[in-house]
């Protein structure tokens, strides 16, 4: 028999018969991970922190909501007036979104900019596009809750895409809405969905997880760690980083929520949703206007949310499409250039999509669409062709800067061993 | 090295923000800019200038205007007492029932009642307005871009028409409103209201009490909010600097090595 791990008598009494304990000391405390890791590596954490935050606000506001045309606006109303630091959960909630893009997002390039999706991490990184769709459905959603004028009209031409599907799509829109248009129906599913998908997300998230406990974390270096010379042990090292790196996003997060909570929202989600009225511009919450933008660019209904839907489909084969052996950009000249050229593609999408569709902008949608599919489709695959990479330190725990100085530390490692 | 990159992050957020500014801004039409008690961090709302704002709702706005997500209790907020009130809420006839017989019956209003709408339904208020639906102002100023310096500088908009431009009947014209041509006529003139108070009712000071009155039903929560923000803000900046140097002594065996 083994011998005793742990010095409480109880805690051994569980363990021998639900091993939780070794579970978790062995993947939340000795985890062993590379010690070079720098502040981008904080966004995931901060991800799943922002995930239990909007369940747990959500699930609160729920008890407080009613989904129904006539109510949900008011109900939004008298969390905002009359339920105990009701306006507290709601803009925690609403900004809550917006955050959780915004780390998702930086949390995305990071992986982009230091290879975390090539080999062994292909299904890590498919996990996560993955999530990042869930959470659009989800945002999305959500949105039409408060049934504002903007939640209304996003959901109708949203909604709408679908009718682009040759033969079904009619169809398939009136099956989608429960209905002839958006209505009662349509809301009931969404706030039914809105529940739901969350929990689903935090299924893939622990999948996402237990992939990245598979092979640990990627680096900045991007090299395989070689060894226990090159990691630390999860706790103390990165809870605290974390817990730092939460506390200074949180610090942020509440500047939003106390002092500019609608910042990031539409005033005409303020109006009661009104099928009679139909707003000046309507344009989606913020964190969708790239995706928007390409939607717009392409001047066909069907091919725009082909390119849509493409945008991000291009993510899942993009640990195919990237034949670099190199993981990280330090050690790529080129990809380094182009990773910066693809960010800011994607701002300028971004802007581009709250835009009217119209003369000057029009064009620049284009070109920012047809940019960000050829970086992934021509440059990533023809790239490795052209680039000659820089040399590749031994390992995380040799600093090798120069490339001369290179072949001396490689011989001073030798004669080590 | 690394708490450089850190910076970035936090301007690249930033930048965000500054995005959502980009996409809230939808019109052209430049509004004067105000100094509002309630807009700036520590802001609060000026409670005399709110109580003489509501008196503008009520003699004036109250006419076409409901404020449904309003109740008279909510007043409190400005500085009334319970019997005041109690009072305010009296003026006003609210309809109730079915009583016990099952008839509906009338009663003078309770703080708890919400503000007591012009018209029974949408369609009464559309039908004495020539169409037109006078929008409800619990929360007209989150409802509008700028909504403080929109609604302000709207009340004080309505001129002479140019020359080149024909009113229609029942519009008017209206150098801040999108278009220029409103259905509402001009609601302020000097002296159009009494105050309590004594304050001259000059049209400025009017739009700008009632300004604040409307602000104050948008985001009532807006005082206790900053007020906790300035807490949980300080108390997270400490918590940052306490985990930070935490962070630092933990790592520095590790970093000592290299």
């Amino acid at each position: 028999m083994s011998k005793p791990k742990f010095k409480n008598p109880v805690v051994n009494w569980i363990d021998y018969r639900l091993p939780i304990f070794t579970f978790m000391n062995h993947e939340l405390n000795e985890y062993p991970t590379p010690k070079n890791l720098n502040y981008f590596w904080n966004f995931g954490s901060l991800a799943g922190i922002t995930l239990v935050t909007m369940i747990i606000t959500g699930i609160v506001l729920s008890m407080n909501y009613t989904a129904h045309v006539d109510y949900a606006f008011d109900s939004v109303e008298r969390i905002m007036r009359d339920v105990n630091h009701g306006w507290l959960l709601r803009y925690i909630h609403m900004n809550g979104a917006s955050f959780f893009f915004i780390v998702v997002y930086i949390h995305i390039f990071r992986g982009l900019y230091y290879g975390s999706y090539k080999a062994p991490r292909e299904i890590l990184w498919i996990l996560g596009v993955l999530i990042l769709l869930l959470m659009m459905a989800t945002a999305f959603m959500g949105y039409v809750l408060p049934w504002g004028q903007m939640s209304f009209w996003g959901a109708t031409v949203i909604t709408n895409l679908f009718s682009a599907i040759p033969l079904v799509g009619e169809s398939i829109v009136t099956w989608l809405w429960g209905g002839f248009s958006v209505d009662n129906p349509t809301l009931n599913r969404f706030f039914s969905l809105h529940f739901v998908l969350p929990f689903v997300i935090v299924g893939v998230v622990i999948l996402h997880l237990v992939a990245l406990h598979r092979f640990g974390s990627n680096n900045p270096i991007g090299i395989d760690v070689k060894g226990k010379q090159d990691t630390v042990p999860f706790h103390p090292y990165y809870t605290i980083k974390d817990l730092f790196g939460l506390s200074v996003f949180t610090t942020i997060f509440a500047a939003a929520v106390f002092f500019f909570p609608n910042f990031m929202g539409h005033p005409d989600n303020y109006i009661p949703a009104d099928p009679m009225v139909t707003p000046a511009h309507i344009v989606p919450e913020w964190y969708f206007l790239p995706f928007y933008a390409i939607l717009r660019a392409i001047p066909d209904k069907l091919g725009g949310v082909l390119f849509m839907f493409g945008a991000i489909m291009v993510l899942f084969v993009l640990p195919w499409l990237d034949k670099s052996s190199v993981r990280s950009s330090q050690f790529r000249p080129l990809y380094k250039l182009f990773f910066w050229i693809l960010v800011i593609d994607c701002i300028a999408l971004g802007y581009l999509g709250a835009k009217p569709a119209e003369g000057i902008y029009v064009i620049l949608s284009r070109i920012a669409t047809a940019y960000y599919f050829f970086h992934f489709l021509i440059i990533l695959p023809l790239l490795p062709r052209i680039e000659s990479t820089r040399p590749l330190p031994v390992s995380i725990s040799t600093p090798i800067i120069t490339a001369s100085s290179n072949a001396s530390t490689v011989m001073a490692m030798r004669e080590k061993k | 090295m690394k708490f450089l990159k850190f910076l970035v992050i936090i301007i690249f957020s930033i930048n965000f923000f500054l995005f959502g500014r980009v996409f809230a801004a939808g019109s052209k039409i430049e509004y004067p800019e105000k100094n509002w008690s309630f807009s700036t961090i520590f802001g609060s709302f000026d409670k005399a200038s709110a109580q003489r704002g509501f008196q503008v709702y009520k003699e004036v706005c109250a006419g076409c205007h409901g404020m449904r997500l309003v109740s008279y209790r909510n007043l409190a907020a400005l500085g009334y007492n319970q019997d005041e009130l109690k009072a305010i809420a009296a003026q006003f006839e609210i309809n109730d029932g079915p009583n016990d017989e099952g008839e509906m019956f009338t009663r003078p209003g309770r703080p708890s009642d919400k503000f007591l709408s012009p018209y029974p339904n949408d369609q009464a208020a559309r039908a004495a307005n020539g169409g037109a639906y006078p929008p409800d102002l619990s929360l007209i100023i989150k409802a509008r871009p700028n909504g403080a310096n929109y609604l302000h500088a709207l009340l004080r908009g309505y001129e002479e028409a140019p020359n080149n431009i024909k009113v229609p009947e029942g519009m008017y014209y209206n150098k801040y409103y999108s278009g220029n041509l409103i259905a509402m006529p001009q609601p302020l003139y000097e002296d159009g209201v009494e105050y309590l108070d004594g304050t001259k009712a000059s049209k400025d000071q009017m739009a700008t009490d009632v300004t604040t009155f409307l602000a104050w039903a948008s985001e009532p929560e807006l005082e206790e909010r900053k007020q906790l923000g300035v807490t949980v803000i300080l108390f997270l900046i400490v918590f940052s600097i306490l985990s930070y140097f935490s962070m630092r002594q933990i790592w520095a065996p590790i970093k000592n090595k290299n």
